[in-house]
Order: structure tokens, then C-alpha cells, then sequence
């Protein structure tokens, strides 16, 4: 029974026809609701993203012409943008999965009012613009930055370590960006877990070990796929950090689209690479989305 | 009553207000430069005695180069009147046809040297790209010219060069042994040769002026080719620095009135004043620049103990070589892609 059949008391009548037409309202003025955020997406993404499209077809004297395209395949210097950007982007959310998911897991384990902290300790991050979060890893890290000095004090190394303006850099500071992007759906996952499961488990003789591998890993795999699905694609797109921690050495897509913009000066170039971006995000996207229905049928009971 | 008196009076006053701001906008142009101390300088050397000149308000924004000034211009949304660029990007973008063509008649071209104007755009100030060192490094025997930076066993420590293939190619043809009259026409090849030599040495590309000062302050870098009112900055700011003319690269920003300018005559007076000797010497008491315009060595209002750090002071000028925009104008777009494609192979 839908809620508006409920709320107009038309259960007695309970005729099929009723409901239907109940259904199809309230169908309606949702749809009427949403409308402005359809219309909002049909402007500022669709349209944009398709005239991104047509640019990309049309070459430097206007004509229609694939060179936008032809010219990532010769310049190989665009295969290893592509490299670099998915190396990055895949280092980052394996990281970001090795941190997260003890983190979240943690935070389960928690008793309430202590897991309302630490979940501002995550959030907190989403406050501070990105660019202040950035710059804060220069100071840690640069050549007589926090770590390397403490380091050095310690004796472990005796010379400063080049951690900044560089791979490393980059990866470490969009590691702390990321996280909370993973550990959040990560977090919901093991939350929902229906908690008799495990003790049922307990109950036929599983220790905690694989208690864990058998009934709370597989339950919390949705979130963790859903989480380093987010962090992977939000990665590819990424401009600031590795702009500002690469020190010149660590290009992803991005950036060459905002030079191809801003320098060379080649909106078709631009255009291109957006593209391929964007067609690549959306194809792993619909990977991680076919692996979660395919593996949603095996999966243990859960409603 | 009361009331409707106030009313009618705050009418009154607002409509009085609106009229003013109405005929003031009549008399008023736009101005964008980099913003930060480069803009400060330019408000207090250039924009206010000239507004003062002209009787006239200069209103202000800031830009990021020249790729705010082409979405203007073709997309007909013009709501500049001058703007401030680097000297290749008025070389390139008067070779697109941003800009309007200048009126000499009105500006006064007399103290500029030949490159530092052309029909579409006239110099605001030179800057320098010079050779500054870590001195608590390197002591008593400093890096003396490109040839040592480029040399990483007599020279060993961190550097840094601009993540962009106008300077840094020029440096590299006089580190392998070009003279600097003989530069230009670039031999490219020869530059990125010399390039890949250094690149392994190289700790950081650097993007923005603010950042080569903070490299200096936070000893992120021993040998760097940077501005040299970035240099000065961070010996200002205690750093323990120091630097040469030697060798050092004249460079200058240059003025435009994108193309589609509705006020392109009051602009073109504005742009006399801010070239003028008078303004133009005024520029060392706000920023460590010289004036692009020689005469205002004439006026008498450079004190003569700024001289010796002045960029563009005679005995200076002759140290360095000066960078050829024109040049840049026509092979930067090509040369930047390639640049690029050189710093991300590995």
C-alpha cells in the first residue's frame, strides 16, 4: 500500500483502480517536484557536456574533422597523461581502502556518543577548502617541513627526503582528500549489518576471525565497492593537488585540459581529452556497477 | 507624516545618487592586472594619479592571462577596457586579433626602445628573470651564471625553473655556450637538448611568483631563475639570498585594449598616462621593477641610490639579454605542447 492511499483512507474501498490512479498522482507531483533539478541538470551538465561533444569534432579551421582524436593517439605524451592519471587515481584508492576500512570498522565497534566524534573527525576535512587542506601538506612535507625534520631529529634518515613536489606528493595528499569519500558509504554498509547474523555464526561455533570473513566482510563489500568506486572516478577528474604537491613532474588529464584551454590556446584538444575522460569514468563506472549486480545474486541474506 | 516625508526624501536622495552613478559611469574604465603587490604597485604608480590626471575612475579587476581576455573577446562580452598581459601573450593575442589597434598620436611612444610596443599593445614595466642562490649554501663561492646552474657536480643542491618554455629554453642556449645577442631565432632543438640535461636536478617546476618566494623562505630550493622582485621579497621576508643581473633575462608586461572596448578613446588617454616618464618613474618607490619607458630616468624623480637595483637601469640593461615576444608570439602555442609533452615523459 502506497502512503498517500493510506493517508486518504481509501483502503476501504481498496478497489484496484483507486490506487492506481493514487499511484500515478503521486507519481506526477514527484516528478512536478523534481522538475527543477531536471531542468538544472539540462543546463548546466547536458548542455555543456554536448557542445564539450561537438567541439571535440571540429578542427583547428572549423571544419569537421576527427584530428582532435587523431592527435592523442600520435603525441604519446597523451598515453602517458592517461597512464599517470590512472595509475594515480587506482594507487589512491587502494589506499584509501587499506586506511578506510579498519577506520570504518573502528568506528563501528564504538560506543554512540564516540562515534558522533569520530565522525566529525572525518567530516571536519569536508569544511576546510581543498586548497587550505593542500597547502597544509606543503608545510608538512617540504624539505624542512614537520615530517622531514622530526624525522631527521629521530635519526632515521639523514637527509631530508623529497616527499613533496613530486609522485609521492601528490598521492599522499589526495589520499587524506579522498578518504572520507570512502570510509562515509563504508560506514553505512557496516552499520546495516544485521548484528543476529554474526551472533548466529558465534552461536555455530565461528571464532571471531571468521566470523569476519565469513558474515561482516562479504555484508560490508557494497559499501566498500560503492566508496572506492567514488574515490576512483573523483580521482581521474582531479586538477588542484596535483597541480600544487607534483611540482611540475605529475600531469593528470585535467591539467592538460586546462592548459589545452588556457595556453595552447585548442578547445578541440581541450574537448577531446574530456571526452575520453568522460567516456572512460562512465565505462568503469558501469564495470563497478555490473560486478555489484552480479555479485548482489550470491550474495548472503540480507533484505 | 513622518514617515512619508522620510520616504519621500530617501526617494529623493537614492534617485539624486542613481543620477550621479549614472553620469560618473560615463567616466570610468576597467582596468585588469595580475592583482596582489604587482596590482598594488600599479594602482599607486599608474591607476590613481592617472584617474586624478584624467578626472575619471578607474575601476579594477584582476586576471590570470590571456586566456580571460580571448573569452571576452569572442564571446563579445567585452567589460574591459585595458588589461595588463605578459609580453608574449600580447605578441600572440595581437596575432588572433584581440586588441585594438593603438593610437601613438595620443600615446607617446618617444621613450620606448624598439619591442617594447607594437600596433597592438605598449609595455607597462620590465621585469627581470635573474639567478638567485641559497647563501647559506653556497657561501663565499656563489653560482655565477647559467652555465652553473646547469652544472650539478661543482654545484650540487635543489633548483628550480619556471614550468613554461619561454625563459627557461632561452637559459639553456646560453648555459651550452650561446651569446646572448645571439639567442633568437631559437634553436629549439638544441634548447630542449640542453633541457633534459638539467631536468633530473630540477626539484621543482614552479607556476607562480608567490610560490618562488616561498621556495626561498622555506630553503625548498638552493638555485633558482626567478623574478627578481620575487628574489627581493623573500630577502625582505629574511631569507638568506642573493642574485645577479648577470645573464639575467629583461622581460616586460604590456597593456591592451581588448578589442571591442566601448570606451577605447578614454582607455587609449589612460594608457598615455600610465606610459608616460612622469607615472612610469614612479614605479620603483612601489615595486622592485624599472620603467619600460627610458625617459623617466630623465625626470629626476628616481632616486639615484635605486639604481644600482634597478632592472631596467642602464649599467643593468647591459648585464642582461632582453626576451624577444615577438618571437614567442608566433612559435608559443607549438612550443608550450611541446614543452609539456618534455616534462611528462619520464
Amino acid at each position: 500500500m502506497t502512503a498517500a492511499s493510506y493517508f486518504t483512507g481509501s483502503d476501504e474501498a481498496g478497489s484496484a483502480a483507486t490506487l492506481k490512479d493514487d499511484e500515478r498522482r503521486e507519481r506526477l507531483a514527484i516528478a512536478g517536484l523534481s522538475l527543477p533539478a531536471l531542468l538544472l541538470v539540462a543546463v548546466c551538465l547536458i548542455i555543456p557536456v554536448g557542445s564539450l561533444l561537438a567541439l571535440s569534432f571540429i578542427g583547428a579551421q572549423g571544419n569537421l574533422s576527427l584530428e582532435n582524436y587523431q592527435r592523442l593517439i600520435d603525441n604519446k605524451a597523451y598515453l602517458a597523461i592517461f597512464l599517470t592519471t590512472f595509475e594515480i587515481s587506482a594507487v589512491i584508492t587502494l589506499i584509501c581502502m587499506l586506511l578506510g576500512y579498519p577506520l570504518a570498522y573502528f568506528i563501528t565497534l564504538l560506543p554512540p556518543r564516540a562515534v558522533g566524534f569520530a565522525m566529525l573527525a572525518i567530516i571536519l576535512p569536508f569544511w576546510t577548502s581543498l586548497l587550505v587542506r593542500t597547502y597544509a601538506w606543503m608545510v608538512l612535507l617540504q624539505k624542512q617541513g614537520l615530517v622531514n625534520s622530526t624525522l631527521l631529529k629521530l635519526g632515521v634518515i639523514d637527509e631530508p627526503i623529497a616527499l613533496l613536489h613530486n609522485y609521492a606528493g601528490t598521492v599522499i595528499g589526495m589520499s587524506h582528500i579522498m578518504l572520507p569519500f570512502l570510509v562515509l558509504p563504508l560506514y553505512g554498509a557496516m552499520k546495516a549489518i544485521d548484528h543476529d547474523l554474526i551472533r548466529a555464526a558465534a552461536n555455530l561455533g565461528a571464532g571471531p576471525i571468521v566470523r569476519f570473513w565469513t558474515v561482516s566482510f562479504p555484508l560490508s563489500l557494497p559499501g566498500l565497492g560503492a566508496g572506492a568506486l567514488i574515490v576512483f572516478v573523483l580521482s581521474l577528474g582531479f586538477y588542484v593537488t596535483p597541480a600544487l604537491l607534483g611540482g611540475g613532474k605529475v600531469t593528470m588529464v585535467a591539467m592538460r585540459i586546462q592548459k589545452s584551454v588556457a595556453l595552447y590556446p585548442n578547445w578541440g584538444a581541450a574537448s577531446a581529452l574530456a571526452v575520453v575522460l568522460l567516456v572512460v569514468t562512465a565505462l568503469v563506472l558501469l564495470l563497478g556497477l555490473w560486478i555489484w549486480r552480479r555479485n548482489r545474486g550470491n550474495r548472503p541474506v540480507m533484505s | 507624516m513622518f514617515t512619508r516625508k522620510f520616504f519621500a526624501l530617501a526617494l529623493l536622495t537614492s534617485s539624486a545618487l542613481l543620477g550621479a552613478g549614472a553620469a560618473h559611469a560615463e567616466e570610468s574604465i576597467t582596468v585588469a592586472s595580475w592583482g596582489g603587490v604587482y596590482q598594488d604597485a600599479e594602482r599607486a604608480a599608474f591607476f590613481e594619479p592617472a584617474a586624478k590626471a584624467l578626472g575619471i575612475t578607474i575601476k579594477e579587476e584582476t586576471l590570470s592571462g590571456i586566456v580571460d581576455v580571448r573569452l571576452q573577446v569572442q564571446s563579445g562580452a567585452v567589460t574591459w577596457d585595458i588589461a595588463e598581459l605578459g609580453s608574449s601573450d600580447c605578441a600572440q593575442g595581437a596575432k588572433e586579433g584581440l586588441f585594438e589597434t593603438l593610437d601613438f598620436t595620443v600615446i607617446n611612444k618617444d621613450g620606448f626602445v624598439p619591442g617594447s610596443f607594437s600596433d597592438h599593445w605598449v609595455g607597462s614595466m620590465f621585469y627581470s628573470v635573474v639567478l638567485a642562490w641559497n647563501k647559506a649554501k653556497y657561501g663565499a663561492n656563489p653560482p655565477k651564471n647559467w652555465a652553473d646552474f646547469w652544472n650539478v657536480e661543482k654545484f650540487p643542491g635543489t633548483r628550480s625553473l619556471h614550468n613554461s618554455p619561454g625563459g627557461p629554453l632561452e637559459l639553456a642556449l646560453i648555459a651550452d655556450g650561446v651569446e646572448k645577442d645571439k639567442i633568437y631565432p631559437l634553436d629549439v632543438d638544441r634548447a630542449f637538448k640542453k633541457m633534459e640535461e638539467i631536468k633530473p636536478a630540477i626539484t621543482v617546476w614552479w607556476t607562480s611568483g608567490a610560490q618562488t618566494t616561498q621556495l626561498l623562505k622555506d630553503r625548498e630550493v638552493d638555485m633558482i631563475a626567478i623574478w627578481v622582485s620575487r628574489a627581493i621579497a623573500a630577502q625582505k621576508a629574511g631569507a638568506e639570498v642573493d642574485f645577479t643581473f648577470d645573464q639575467g633575462e629583461l622581460d616586460y608586461g604590456c597593456f591592451v585594449i581588448p578589442k571591442g572596448s566601448k570606451k577605447k578613446d578614454l582607455a587609449m588617454k589612460a594608457l598615455a598616462q600610465f606610459t608616460s616618464p612622469e607615472l612610469q618613474a614612479n614605479i620603483p618607490q612601489h615595486i622592485d621593477y624599472g620603467p619600460i619607458n627610458i625617459k623617466a630616468f630623465d625626470t629626476g624623480k628616481i632616486p639615484p641610490e635605486k639604481l644600482p637595483g634597478l632592472n631596467s637601469s642602464p649599467e643593468n640593461t647591459d648585464k642582461q639579454f632582453v626576451y624577444d615576444a615577438i618571437w614567442w608570439g608566433d612559435h608559443g602555442g607549438e612550443l608550450q605542447e611541446r614543452w609539456d609533452d618534455f616534462l611528462t615523459q619520464k
